[in-house]
């Protein structure tokens, strides 16, 4: 790629996404939402994280878009983790499952 | 609570996360020297942008040769969700000057607008003041971190092995987060649509099928709260 082509799209990514963060709280700032926009924003984190987490987890990169059942139990291990201990807890547990089952199925 | 404690709550809240930023920022420094870039394009992306996984957008297509807009517009897309987070934050920091809105604006990212969310909920006495530096708490510990690793990354320039499985971080990271925000019915049922909702519009270009899975479950988990309002048992 070009120098060129790197700033445009460095300088316009920037630019880009500092409106898509600013926009609600720059142009909504210091008034009141209506009661339905208040009673769905509530839900934004439980509706975004899982729709983000749901294709990389069935269609991982890594494999070339191949469900991988090891990723799905490592998943499982995070998500069961994290809702019963803590996020250090999650991080670990998705992780070290992962790497463990992986070395079991290099040893088979 | 002050500021100033706040502040530090945020900060220590936020700080399970760096065991994420910190391998995924070294990563992208390693892989932007590895796409040709030098090591101040490298910061100037992290810096600029702060939202790793458009920047990873971004360099693969460009390394692909996509053209100029096909590329900024995808990297833009991967941010639209943020904009949801900027309408979720206005009713707790809405208040909040012109000048600390766009800072804060500049440092939204994703774990510490799931932490700062989820205090904000559970403490909803919290003066907006103090909102506002528990928020700054949380940022100030992430981004430090992103900027730092990912100069090292970019520094360094070793290939981190593929043995290190770092693609799943991510995933990984955001079930971390979500699992706490499961706290009620309709948090469980918004999450659930979610994840149906992204399985069918996964089709969809521009990573739009996430934007409109997340907008049905929200509209799902709204719902299930009035329905459960109506029959009396609030959630």
């Amino acid at each position: 790629m070009s120098d060129a082509t790197f700033w445009i799209v460095t300088i316009g990514l920037g630019i880009g996404t500092f409106l898509i963060r600013f926009s609600f709280l720059g142009l909504m700032g210091g008034r009141d939402l209506p009661d339905w926009a208040l009673l769905h924003l509530k839900y934004v984190g439980a509706a975004v994280f899982p729709a983000l987490i749901t294709p990389l987890v069935l269609w991982p990169d890594a494999t070339g878009g191949v469900t991988d059942p090891v990723r799905l139990i490592a998943a499982g291990a995070a998500f069961v983790a994290g809702m019963r201990v803590s996020v250090i807890a999650a991080i670990v547990a998705g992780m070290g499952t992962l790497y463990v089952l992986e070395a079991l199925r290099g040893l088979l | 609570m002050t500021p100033r404690q706040a502040f530090w709550r945020g900060y220590r809240d936020c700080a399970p996360f760096i065991l994420i930023v910190v391998p995924y920022s070294l990563m992208f420094g390693v892989v932007a020297r590895d796409a040709g870039l030098d090591v101040l394009q490298a910061m100037s992306m992290s810096v600029l942008v702060i939202a790793g996984a458009s920047q990873f957008t971004a360099l693969t297509l460009l390394q692909d040769h996509a053209p100029v807009f096909v590329a900024l517009f995808a990297a833009l897309a991967v941010n639209l969700r943020m904009a949801m987070y900027s309408a979720a934050l206005v009713p707790h920091v809405g208040h909040a000057p012109l000048g600390i809105r766009a800072l804060m604006a500049y440092l939204m990212v994703d774990q510490a607008f799931a932490v700062a969310v989820r205090t904000y909920e559970d403490n909803p006495d919290m003066p907006q003041g103090v909102k506002v530096a528990y928020y700054f708490g949380c940022m100030m510990l992430i981004c430090p971190f992103w900027y730092g690793c990912t100069l090292i990354g970019a520094l360094v320039g070793q290939s981190i092995p593929d043995s290190f499985q770092l693609d799943f971080a991510v995933p990984v990271c955001f079930i971390a987060l979500t699992a706490p925000l499961l706290r009620s019915l309709p948090h469980v049922v918004t999450a659930l649509v979610a994840i149906i909702g992204a399985v069918v519009f996964a089709g969809l270009p521009w990573s739009l099928g996430i934007i409109t899975a997340a907008l049905f479950a929200m509209i799902a988990g709204a719902q299930t709260e009035v329905f459960l309002r109506r029959r009396g048992a609030a959630p």
